[in-house]
């Protein structure tokens, strides 16, 4: 006996959870199976599609970079005049038919990235903006550069770069990672049309400079009674206190992305109303909580849509049934290989930080059904010398065929029944063109829908 | 970290071969150097804390793991007592994407600070080795049932239990059932099918026995229903707590009872299931982790979870369809140690097609207790807080019922929602074999 369904995702990350999300739309049964968290808990939960235009279109990558100014630690690139030639896309969906073949875009078509983008649209709801226009939307980011974007979490709307308020930028002693003054200087440099401060505070009710970013949302969640300075006082009434006397007549507040998890929403409204001015956060780096919210939207759905999610062990192994279909997966449940048996598989493990691709001294590889993986033979041409370089581990991963099935050393179908999606593709490079999000949304939702498809007849 | 700077991951580009340096004084223990190097400060596991998240005084999963380890090699750096404050609820394991063995290194850095830094007189030790050892001291309570029930209950017994050894005071001891599991087990004369192709070693550990012996009813009945043999080997705690209590001893002692005991059920044809999922995250997971014994690695790899099994050996769904149980609605919370072994849906998917029956579940928040970490004064507060938001989604859903495979957090659930709770065994048994 195995345990039995219609569609099979393996992989929770964005990838994986769109693809059962659209499965479970055309009626299948589906079960996603999850090991380790996803790579969203990194993410900035900005959902970029193509911020800069693929490597090997821009003079093989060294055009953007040129003109881009330096990659600054959020990965986006600090430069005068955001709009400069090969720099941020105005528009993403115009560089998608100038991908080169082998690109997961390429490989779905611009039709389906736009579907895919609704599909987000409809299951994110009001959590998520951006969906009335074509063109990126500018972000600013905590090191104080801008980003472009297609899709934004609603707490990030009243920040953008685009806006002409002037906003003031707060900080706090115990989060370093962002520093606000510096942050608001590298934004006016960079020519935003507003004008914008920052200020450093301390956080009410947190003392140690190693909280977590939970322990911050948690305190602003339960608007815990905090110690205000002037005696104990609701997190967000001492917070508001200690933010007004810094306002000097801007429109809007931006902060660390920490305005609560589960009650993120009550939060920012009651800062608004407390301080009457927007409030806005500013996407920073790891761990990140809109990250985290995106992916509590993501498994809400999953169990409002019937999908069975099952976690915590990893899908190890595979049985065929004699021909090029997958009859079975097994899932090691610490030291115990369980069955598990679809229709349709969907592999969605992600790429070399998700562990969907490994590598050893020698080899590059797909660790579950051992799908060919290209790469050269010398593992000293897997990188280049200079560290923000054209790397070509960043673009390792499955070779598939528009139908998104993974493709053999001869570019023959590995599986009849199985599809791949997200980060686990190969050909492209998703720190250099921002597409991380875009690309596993795309094909997710191309793989989840086709699969879904075919076993609903 | 940024998307610019991502980890190379496993050894692109450019690692060495690991050279083994020596962690611990003994040649013979463990040595977890390769698993801290894995760690590449992500803190996803800091943010999947749920104690970090209520207390600001706890540094974290990252520091208790990766980063005290690396303190730890440069000599006589002593284990920092925070360790105390970790709940061992897994869930750092369970987050960590780069294999960094999380709770193992908690539960060796506890134990070691328990064996090294901690006094053996205080009221604290003392207190903790009653908890850890629970399944020593309910024997006598089990005896007397009644009495104990009614001194335990008493408020002066819990404003003692508070002054003098430190447990939580508003927390009802767990009633002893009047009759053990195994003494009913006895009474009925022992298995009551003969199977040489199907047979169960059942575990019922401390608690179905001497508190709960209605889920070991249920389960025999089930099994019993579907043909199967059940053997009930002699046993001893499975060491959840003393783990949890940096009582690496005493739970090694009951280890090895526990693994040939199991280990000869096992060469006799039969798997062991336990149908609490603590118990079995011990059995599969931190048996292996911990101790070197003689057939530890054949009990992990033969042990299943009760519903596990079913669904995996038997065709369950087709023996359910049309069965019904008039229970109605529960709110069903996943432990956190079934989640690590994969289990967080498999009740609400089972009991779906039971008619009358109807399971939701409350989402991925931690009950809190872990066990016996609720039980002490000086966490009581943190482990209710931990349990708020579960708490809260247990009243949204409709009934005053809950349901859950582990037994102290269903004490968590029930002292903060004074719901009845259930577990899934008991409404499979009312589906398939009906009460009696
Ligand atoms: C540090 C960092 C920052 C980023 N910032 C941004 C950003 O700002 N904007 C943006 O658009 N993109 C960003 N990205 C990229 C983006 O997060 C990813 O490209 C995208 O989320 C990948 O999604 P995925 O579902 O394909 O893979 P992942 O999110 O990696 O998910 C893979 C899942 O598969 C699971 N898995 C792996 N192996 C197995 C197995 N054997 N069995 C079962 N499950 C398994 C993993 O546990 C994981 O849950 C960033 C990425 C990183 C690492
Ligand atoms: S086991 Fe639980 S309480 Fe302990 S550090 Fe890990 S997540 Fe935190
Ligand atoms: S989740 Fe793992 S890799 Fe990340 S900080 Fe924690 S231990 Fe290190």
């Amino acid at each position: 006996m195995a345990i039995e369904d219609d569609v099979l995702v393996i992989g929770g990350g964005l990838a994986g959870a769109t693809a059962a999300l659209a499965a479970a739309e055309r009626d299948a049964q589906v079960r996603l199976i999850s090991y380790k968290q996803s790579t969203l808990r990194h993410a900035s939960g900005l959902i970029d599609v193509l911020g800069y235009p693929s490597a090997d279109l821009a003079a093989s990558g060294e055009a953007a970079r040129a003109d881009g100014g330096e990659r600054t630690d959020d990965g986006s690139r600090s430069t005068a005049d955001p709009r400069s030639a090969g720099g941020p896309l105005a528009d993403p969906f115009e560089a998608l038919s100038d991908l080169p073949e082998g690109h997961p875009y390429e490989r779905v078509g611009a039709d389906a990235v736009r579907e895919a983008l609704l599909f987000f649209d409809s299951v994110a709801g009001d959590a998520y903006r951006g969906g009335h226009t074509d063109a990126n939307a500018l972000v600013p980011t905590h090191g104080g550069t801008v980003k472009p974007t297609a899709r934004y979490p609603a707490a990030v709307a009243p920040g953008l770069a685009s806006d002409r308020r002037d906003a003031l930028l707060v900080g706090f002693e115990t989060l370093p990672d962002f520093d606000a003054p510096l942050s608001a200087g590298h934004l006016e440099a960079a020519g935003v049309p507003f004008r914008t401060r920052g200020v450093t505070l301390r956080f009410p009710g947190i003392e140690r400079d190693d909280a977590k970013v939970t322990r911050y949302a948690h305190l602003l969640d339960r608007n815990e009674a905090v110690d205000s300075g002037a005696g104990d006082a609701p997190a967000r009434t001492a917070l508001a206190e200690a933010v007004r006397p810094h306002l000097d007549g801007e429109g809007r507040v931006g902060f660390p992305p920490i305005l609560g998890d589960d009650n993120h929403d009550v939060v920012r409204r009651d800062l608004e109303e407390r301080l009457g001015v927007e409030v806005f956060e500013v996407p920073s780096g790891p761990p990140s909580l809109p990250g985290m919210r995106l992916e509590d939207l993501l498994y809400d759905a999953m169990a409002d849509a019937g999908v069975r999610v099952t976690t915590g062990v990893p899908v190890v192994d595979y049985e065929a049934d004699g021909g090029d279909r997958i009859d079975r997966v097994l899932v090691d449940r610490k030291g115990r290989d369980v069955p598990y048996r679809a229709d349709q598989y969907v592999l969605a493990t992600g790429g070399l930080v998700g562990k969907g691709v490994r590598s050893e001294r020698d080899r590059v590889f797909e660790p579950i059904f051992d799908c060919h993986v290209a790469h050269a033979a010398d593992r000293y041409d897997w990188f280049v010398d200079d560290a923000f370089g054209d790397h070509p581990f960043a673009r390792f991963g499955l070779a598939v065929d528009r139908d998104l099935r993974p493709l053999d050393a001869d570019d023959d179908r590995e599986f009849e029944n199985l599809r791949a999606a997200g980060a686990v593709l190969g050909g492209y490079d998703f720190a250099a063109e921002k597409s991380g999000s875009g690309v596993s949304l795309a094909t997710g939702y191309v793989a989840g829908r086709r699969a879904g498809e075919e076993v609903s007849g | 970290m940024s998307d610019a700077q991502r980890p190379t991951d496993d050894h692109v580009p450019g690692d060495d071969e690991f050279e083994p340096v020596q962690v611990f004084p003994e040649a013979e223990e463990m040595d977890l150097r390769p698993g801290a190097d894995n760690c590449y400060k992500c803190s996803t596991c800091d943010t999947n804390c749920p104690v970090a998240e209520v207390d600001e005084e706890f540094p974290g999963p990252k520091f208790q793991g990766p980063e005290q380890w690396r303190l730890k090699r440069q000599e006589d750096h002593d284990i920092d007592d925070s360790v105390l404050k970790c709940s061992n609820c897994m869930r750092c394991d369970h987050a960590c994407p780069s294999e960094v063995p999380l709770s193992q290194m908690h539960n060796t850095a506890r134990g070691e600070y328990v064996e090294r830094q901690m006094n053996k007189f205080s009221r604290e030790y003392v207190r903790n080795r009653i908890l850890a050892n629970y399944g020593t001291f309910a024997p006598l309570g089990a005896m007397f049932p009644r009495l104990a029930n009614f001194v335990m209950g008493l408020s002066i017994t819990r404003w003692l239990g508070e002054k003098t050894l430190g447990f939580a005071g508003d927390r009802e001891f767990p009633e002893f059932a009047t009759q053990t599991f195994r003494s009913w087990w006895a009474e009925r004369g022992g298995a009551q099918v003969e199977n040489p192709d199907k047979r169960i070693a059942y575990f019922h550990g401390c608690y179905s026995n001497y508190n709960t012996p209605e889920v070991g009813k249920a389960l025999v009945r089930v099994f019993e229903h579907l043909g199967y043999e059940i053997m009930v080997p002699k046993q001893r705690c499975s060491g959840t707590p003393m783990y949890a209590n940096g009582m690496l001893q005493d739970a090694k002692r009951a280890a090895e009872v526990n693994v040939p005991e199991l280990a000869a059920a096992i060469d006799d044809g039969a798997d062991v299931i336990a149908s609490c999922t603590s118990c079995s995250m011990s059995l599969r997971q931190e048996y292996p982790e911990l101790f070197d014994i003689d057939g530890v690695e054949d009990v992990s790899e033969n042990t299943w979870e009760a519903l596990e099994y079913l669904r995996v050996h038997e065709d369950l769904e087709t023996e359910l369809e049309g069965t019904s149980a008039d229970l109605g609605e529960f709110a069903y919370h996943a432990p956190c140690h079934a989640r690590n072994q994969g289990l967080d849906g498999q009740a609400v998917e089972v009991l779906a097609t039971i008619d009358g029956v109807e399971a939701h579940d409350v989402g991925d928040s931690c009950s809190g207790i872990s066990g016996t970490y609720g039980w002490k004064e000086e966490h009581y507060e943190t482990s209710m807080k931990i349990g708020e938001e579960m708490f809260e989604h247990m009243e949204q859903v409709d009934g005053e019922a809950g349901l859950t495979e582990c037994p102290t957090c269903a004490m968590q659930m029930e002292h903060g929602t004074g719901y009845e709770i259930t577990h899934p065994l008991e409404v499979l048994e009312a589906a398939l074999v009906g009460t009696e």
